[in-house]
């Protein structure tokens, strides 16, 4: 309660929230894009389509 | 830079540790201020925690679900501080635990309900609320009128209060009980020493116009006929620099 | 643990036993407690969890006796799911049931109200509908849906050997639980979270086992990467854990009494449970039912996702934003301005995610769009979708300052809330199942595809009349509310508001009607399915016995 004013916790909330979010979203979005993941995102893509309905684990 | 996050795919726990991150974060930035920062609660007279009677009444409220249908926050905005009364203020439920301040009105907000109609018009209304309002789509609560109240963790309940933040005094728990019969009943003895723990203002009568028995229904009466009366308006200014976030 | 389930013949394995002393020791305590106990409704609740435990011990002592526990590591564990896809139908079909009566209670209420049996009132049957929909329809459909896509996308059976059979069976527990607390007037008034501190201390236990099996099995898995679905499940999963734990810190009134008092009180306790409200939307409701769309949409219609990288991007916002986004349920209210601001603005950028899930749902039916003319169960998922797009764009509208204003504590919320759990939550979970049933119960198709499609237009007809007729009435009563004479007095008495709404009463509660039939409709032809001849020789274990079917 002392040192800190009500005011200075809710500017920082919200400044610091901004740019906490700014970061980390750029950081996705660079993971996302980056050129190396392409061949697995690919196979993940379909990764759905490769199992089987019954109930035989593929060993 | 990129392999770092490849980890969050390949690893589950460094999976976890991002969500549980990500998710707390806002959380605790929002919401942590509001516990350490008095200033969220503006200062009031008036305010007192609910006597025996009233805390009883409560919990039947909250039992039957009254809160699914009605409100208890009026908002500033004219027509509902016009409808209602003055727009609640924080210090008001700040010894509600839990908030009943709802989030629909199929019914009427009951912030300020305390005093708008007679306990005789409410132990009507409670028991078939068609035969006072025709259009009312409330159910009926006759089983209220029938039903003694059960109290005898009264003073449980009241020292549980005390440890969750409310300030009851030792006095008051231990007169519990006493307290609670004495507020449904006019002619009762110990009505001084009631009022000299709860204040003069507090309405101590037969809620339910049935003298032989306390019923659930004088809890909930008693407890409807409080709402919204305590806090003391003419000493609130709304334009001071505390009372303006 | 998982490897202890491997052994064959030397009585029942370890995961068997302690399971065993389990039940054996909460009988015990349920019995103490229903002993002691002076207060009628914990007693009544104590006999619930005494009678739970001895059933759970008396089936487990059979299974043993006949060697039913047996586990096979070369097989998916199947059997906990079918009773999941049971219990889904089932719950499903109750809730919707409860949300019918309580619609018809609104609209008339001198046949539907009874003086004597107060149990049966509204405020005591919402929370049984709210509840009943989301988490016993909704969550077992998510913990059912959750089990199928992490054994198949991980390759792997489920870990914990019979760890799955009890977070199903203590799940449902939870369930009768709180469901029969609420008609017996057990409940701690937080809307979404009612049931009182002991409930939610049992849904506790039976979470972080959940939590331990999804986990265990992503362990076990000898898939390299985790799919994304998984990711949407993990997110479900860890946050309503958070979620849960601190929106219900209680004190109880006595050890062996019902009643508990919430540590938090007025403004904070507001925030609190609006955090966990919009977030039980935004983990339970969306999240977790993403994950499933990010399964059987491709699976269904046998395409890739068509951005995987864009499920990447909208994962993280989406976890990230939602979180912020609980203090627009508390507009002009006593809780500071500030915080509804942030809420507000996180809502209006919690448009961007939510729309990139829907769009990269739809498009994944690029390639195969003539899919929804030939199949009701791709179309039932794709309006689906269009019901999230919808809920998510009118959401943020609704979080508006302005708007909120007009809108809060009407019927507009409620119809908003309908197009996302009926449009939304029970189609893409319907879509789901219907998929499923045929996998599980090992059958070529569905019994009817006749069916589905009637189950399809009568419920897309019964959510358009509920939000039709939900915005109507709301927008009607909340102008009604602020509308103001000539002379300046206010226009309406608040009983002539309840009373304008009596037509599109009664339009929502044809609109449920519709949708149950609906779900009616589908259990039967789910029913005709499992009993049809299956395309292999051996029978699975039926519907009938699901804890036997812990053989598998």
């Amino acid at each position: 309660m002392s040192g800190l004013s009500y005011e200075a916790v809710a500017r920082f909330a919200q400044q610091g929230g901004t740019v906490y979010f700014g970061v980390l979203f750029f950081i996705v979005v660079i993971y996302a894009l980056w050129p190396r993941h392409t061949e697995t995102f690919k196979r993940l893509a379909a990764l759905p389509l490769e199992d089987c309905e019954d109930d035989h684990v593929p060993s | 830079m990129w392999t770092k996050h490849a980890k969050f795919e390949r690893h589950s726990l460094w999976m976890i540790i991002g969500i549980v991150i990500v998710v707390s974060i806002g959380g605790l930035v929002e919401i942590s201020p509001l516990f350490y920062l008095e200033s969220t609660v503006e200062e009031v007279d008036g305010m007192r925690p609910y006597t025996p009677l009233e805390l009883e009444g409560r919990d039947i409220y909250i039992r039957e679900g009254c809160y699914t249908c009605h409100s208890q926050m009026i908002r500033p905005l004219r027509d509902e501080v016009e409808r209602y009364g003055h727009y609640s203020l924080a210090a008001e439920s700040m010894y509600d635990h839990p908030f009943q301040w709802g989030s629909k009105r199929t019914g009427p907000d009951l912030a300020r309900v305390g005093g708008k109609y007679s306990d005789s018009w409410h132990k009507d209304h409670l028991t078939d609320p068609r035969s006072v309002v025709p259009e009312s789509v409330m159910p009926p609560y006759a089983f209220l009128r029938d039903k003694d109240l059960d109290y005898r963790q009264v003073q449980a309940k009241l020292s549980a209060m005390t440890k969750v933040g409310v300030p009851y005094t030792q006095d008051q728990i231990d007169n519990a009980t006493a307290d609670l019969e004495a507020q449904a009943d006019p002619f009762d003895s110990r009505a001084t020493a009631l009022k000299k723990r709860y204040g003069a203002k507090l309405a101590q009568r037969d809620f339910d116009g049935d003298p032989d028995r306390l019923t659930e229904m004088d809890a909930l009466i008693a407890y409807l006929q409080m709402l919204g009366g305590l806090v003391d308006f003419r000493t609130y200014r709304a334009e001071a620099p505390e009372n303006q976030r | 643990m998982t490897q202890l389930t491997v052994q064959h013949d030397e009585g029942a394995p370890f995961d068997v036993m302690l399971l065993y002393i389990f039940t054996g020791v909460g009988a015990f305590a349920a019995l103490l407690a229903a002993a002691f106990t002076k207060d009628p409704l914990f007693q009544f609740h104590s006999f619930i969890f005494l009678a739970a435990f001895v059933l759970a011990a008396g089936v487990m002592t059979a299974g043993v006796a006949y060697g039913k526990f047996r586990s096979e590591p070369t097989r998916y564990a199947d059997g906990v799911i079918r009773a999941g896809v049971i219990a889904t139908m089932f719950w499903a079909v109750v809730a919707m049931l409860v949300g019918v009566v309580i619609a018809a209670q609104l609209s008339w209420p001198n046949i539907f109200y009874f003086p004597e049996a107060g149990w049966l009132n509204f405020g005591r049957l919402r929370p049984l509908h709210t509840s009943g929909v989301i988490f016993a329809f909704g969550g077992n459909a998510l913990i059912a849906t959750s089990f199928w896509v992490v054994q198949r996308t991980c390759r792997a059976r489920l870990a914990g050997g019979v760890a799955p059979w009890f977070v199903f069976w203590g799940y449902q527990l939870f369930i009768v639980l709180a469901a029969t607390g609420y008609l017996a007037g057990i409940t701690q008034s937080k809307e979404y979270a009612e049931p009182e501190w002991y409930v939610d201390l049992w849904l506790t236990v039976v979470w972080v086992a959940y939590l331990l099996v999804f986990l265990g099995t992503i362990w076990k898995r000898k898939e390299p990467h985790i799919y994304v679905a998984n990711w949407f499940y993990l997110a479900f999963i860890i946050t309503v854990a958070i979620l849960h734990l601190v929106n219900n810190m209680a004190l109880p009134v006595a050890l062996l009494h019902h009643r508990s008092y919430s540590l938090y009180s007025g403004v904070q306790d507001a925030l609190v449970q609006w955090w966990y409200g919009h977030n039980a939307v935004g983990f339970f409701l969306t999240a977790g039912f993403l994950g499933m769309m990010y399964y059987f949409v491709p699976k269904r219609a046998e395409r890739p996702v068509y951005s995987y990288r864009l499920s990447i991007v909208h994962f993280w916002s989406l976890i990230f934003i939602y979180i912020w986004a609980g203090p627009h349920h508390l507009h002009y209210t006593a809780l500071p301005q500030w915080t509804q601001t942030l809420g507000a603005t996180f809502s209006i950028m919690l448009w961007m995610p939510s729309w990139g899930g829907m769009i990269n749902g739809l498009m994944t039916l690029s390639g195969a769009w003539d899919k929804l003319r030939t199949d009701p169960v791709i179309r039932m998922m794709v309006v689906a979708l269009a019901f999230y797009g919808m809920s998510t764009f009118e959401g943020p509208l609704m979080s508006l300052r302005e708007v909120n204003a007009l809108s809060h504590y009407t019927d507009w919320t409620i119809g908003h809330v309908h197009s996302g759990a009926l449009g939304w939550v029970g189609f893409i979970s319907f879509g789901a199942v219907y998929c499923m049933v045929p996998w599980l119960w090992k059958k070529d198709r569905v019994y009817s595809n006749t069916l589905i499609e009637w189950h399809f237009w009568i419920a897309t007809t019964g959510i358009l009349l509920y939000i039709a007729a939900m915005w109507v009435s709301g927008i009607m009563e909340g102008l009604m509310w602020r509308e103001y004479t000539p002379q300046g007095f206010l226009a309406n008495s608040f009983v002539e508001t309840v009373a304008a709404k009596h037509v599109e009463n009664i339009i929502r509660t044809v609109g449920g009607l519709m949708y149950l039939s609906g779900a009616v409709i589908m259990s039967y032809n789910l029913w005709r399915t499992v009993r049809m001849p299956g395309h292999e020789a051996q029978p699975q274990g039926l519907a009938s016995l699901p804890a036997l079917a812990a053989a598998e």
